[in-house]
């Protein structure tokens, strides 16, 4: 056996050994195996991250920070050593830097709102992408709404990348901040994020990157991007729903005011006047989700001891749907951006996408059909909706191949 | 174990290629509403020019999914030439068959007639909005309430 067929093989091996470690995958729908492919939406939890958090209500369960007796204390370390190991992960300078929030929605409302309040006003400006989620785009609206800011789109070319060139020209005197995702969560496409926020800091306008549909994919460094907030989900990296991160510079989050008032985020209330905690429990008002935040750092955890591995298998596999769906004549893939990670959209034929949802389903096989919280783009587009395939690191050419197969079937019906 | 020949019927699939009554309407329509699905972004304007209580002609535009599609081109078919308060009995039937909250054997199928290839779409949840969208738009407009949406 030669050396490379021999890598191949004990790649195949480990891939196995993941695909075991999540439980959700060994089933039958539809009377046939799953093919796991919508983890754009959300990803499937390994064993590791599920058992963390029933040892925790099994074993830890307190509230944080305000108790004296054991298991409060040990909740609180739980707490504060996922906040270490979050820092680790993205490379925060420290870790106050690092905010719990309930997902990366949570985390761009945060900063609209707060930084929002602090540094934006009437006739103010703040870039956005034509790319942008739902999450990424509302928030700013409802900031232009209250403050009287305006929102300006940097628009894309067909192919689904950013017009940086255009980009270049929307950056003004006026501009207070960019929020841009790094990954588009329709498309795949990955954003050069750090020219923008170059060319953005070179106008001294601070940057926020929208990592939900990154962070699973790529190792993410803060400190080498030089980004002021940086935003994710728990639940798209293989760990629960409902906390998520939000990242900020020291310097901009003491300057911001707090989010949320509540226990936690105080130092000390008074009716005449309140003083707020430190960062990062400034913007960590009530009692967080606990489980979830453990829950967090196991997932942390487990994307850090595969991501090495797992950056190149991932690559080889978008390469390959790309071209098995692109050989079968009826199906077209939108757009066809430079550099393409996690998620990939495409049509067959004139078939709706609800439609195709619905034949691959009773295959056994989970797709996500729509406009993927993105409606601006698919209106740049000229489509109503897509079908998606989005991969996790459990996801073998086998799955593209089932993917491959179904297709037919949909022609069948509607061909 | 559900089967898709039961959700799309060769007769939905027609339907869907070849919708009836498709296209603006001249002369100008007494009654119109829009249906829309934010769900999957369909969206149907259903006209209706109604003569006294009768509906004389009634069409759709737009877009959406096979079902919801072929639902609204039979619907046309159906309530052409229907008053009013058929029209509503009408509504009533098709959704509560649409909905599952009544089996076939318990609606008037007599009334249903040809909507009866739809009755499968109860088995798939996510889908019953699609079959039901045009038929909300029906009812509003000749309630001449505002835009339907099934969300």
């Amino acid at each position: 056996m030669n050396a490379p067929a021999r890598i191949r093989t004990t790649a195949a091996v480990e891939l196995l050994a993941i695909r075991e470690q999540f439980p959700t995958l060994a089933q039958t729908v539809h009377g046939k195996p799953l093919v796991y492919l919508d983890n754009a939406a959300t990803s499937q939890k390994p064993w590791c991250v599920i058992n963390a958090i029933a040892a925790y209500y099994e074993h830890d369960n307190s509230n944080v920070h305000r108790g004296v007796h054991a298991l409060s204390q040990r909740a609180t370390a739980a707490c504060e050593t996922v906040r270490d190991k979050v820092r680790d992960f993205v490379n925060a300078a420290e870790s106050a830097e690092i905010l719990f929030t309930s997902g990366a929605t949570e985390a761009i409302n945060l900063v609209a709102s707060s930084y929002g309040a602090h540094a934006v006003g009437s006739g103010d400006e703040i870039i956005i992408s034509t790319l942008e989620h739902h999450s990424n785009i509302v928030p700013w609206q409802l900031l232009c709404e209250r403050s009287g800011a305006v929102l300006r789109v940097i628009p894309i070319s067909d192919a689904g990348d950013l017009d940086l060139d255009a980009y270049r020209d929307l950056l003004t005197e006026r501009t207070r901040l960019v929020a841009v995702g790094h990954v588009s969560n329709a498309l795949g496409t990955v954003n050069p994020i750090r020219e923008i926020i170059d060319l953005a800091h070179n106008n001294g306008i601070p940057v926020l990157i929208d990592g939900a549909q990154a962070i699973p994919h790529m190792p993410v460094d803060v400190q080498a991007l030089d980004c002021d907030f940086y935003t994710f989900s728990g639940h798209k990296m293989y760990g629960p729903t409902g906390v998520g991160v939000l990242y900020g510079k020291r310097r901009l989050l003491d300057a911001m005011p707090p989010y949320q008032g509540g226990g936690d985020m105080i130092s000390s209330v008074r009716f005449e006047g309140t003083t707020y905690n430190e960062l990062p429990y400034k913007f960590e008002a009530g009692t967080p989700n606990i489980a979830g935040i453990v829950g967090l750092g196991t997932a942390v955890d487990f994307v850090q001891a595969h991501l090495p591995k797992l950056v190149p298998l991932e690559a080889t596999l978008m390469e390959y749907a790309e071209s098995a769906l692109s050989a079968i004549d009826d199906v077209t893939i939108v757009g066809a951006p430079q550099r393409r990670v996690g998620a990939l959209s495409f049509l067959i034929g004139n078939v709706h996408p609800h439609d195709i949802g619905t034949v691959v389903d009773l295959q056994g096989i989970a797709i996500r059909v729509g406009h993927h919280c993105a409606q601006p783009l698919m209106e740049r587009l000229g489509l109503v909706s897509t079908a998606r395939a989005s991969f996790g690191i459990y996801n073998t050419t086998a799955d593209i191949d089932r993917l491959a197969a179904a297709i037919p079937e949909v022609m069948r019906i509607f061909g | 174990m559900f089967d898709l020949t039961e959700l799309y019927q060769e007769v939905i699939l027609d339907h869907n290629k070849s919708p009836r009554n498709f296209g603006p309407m001249t002369p100008p329509p007494t009654h119109q509403a829009e249906g829309y699905n934010p769900l999957c972004g369909d969206r149907f304007t259903v006209y209706v020019r109604l003569n006294g209580e009768v509906i004389e002609e009634i069409r759709f535009e737009g877009h959406g999914c096979a079902i919801s599609k072929a639902s609204a081109s039979m619907m046309t078919e159906a309530l052409q030439g229907m008053d009013r308060e058929q029209a509503g009995s009408l509504f009533a039937e098709i959704h509560d068959m649409l909905t599952g909250k009544r089996q076939l054997d318990a609606l008037d199928t007599d009334k249903l007639d040809k909507l009866v290839v739809l009755s499968g779409v109860c088995e798939f949840p996510v889908r019953v909005k699609c079959a039901t969208l045009a038929w909300h738009a029906v009812h509003n407009a000749l309630k001449a309430q505002g835009p339907a949406t099934t969300e």
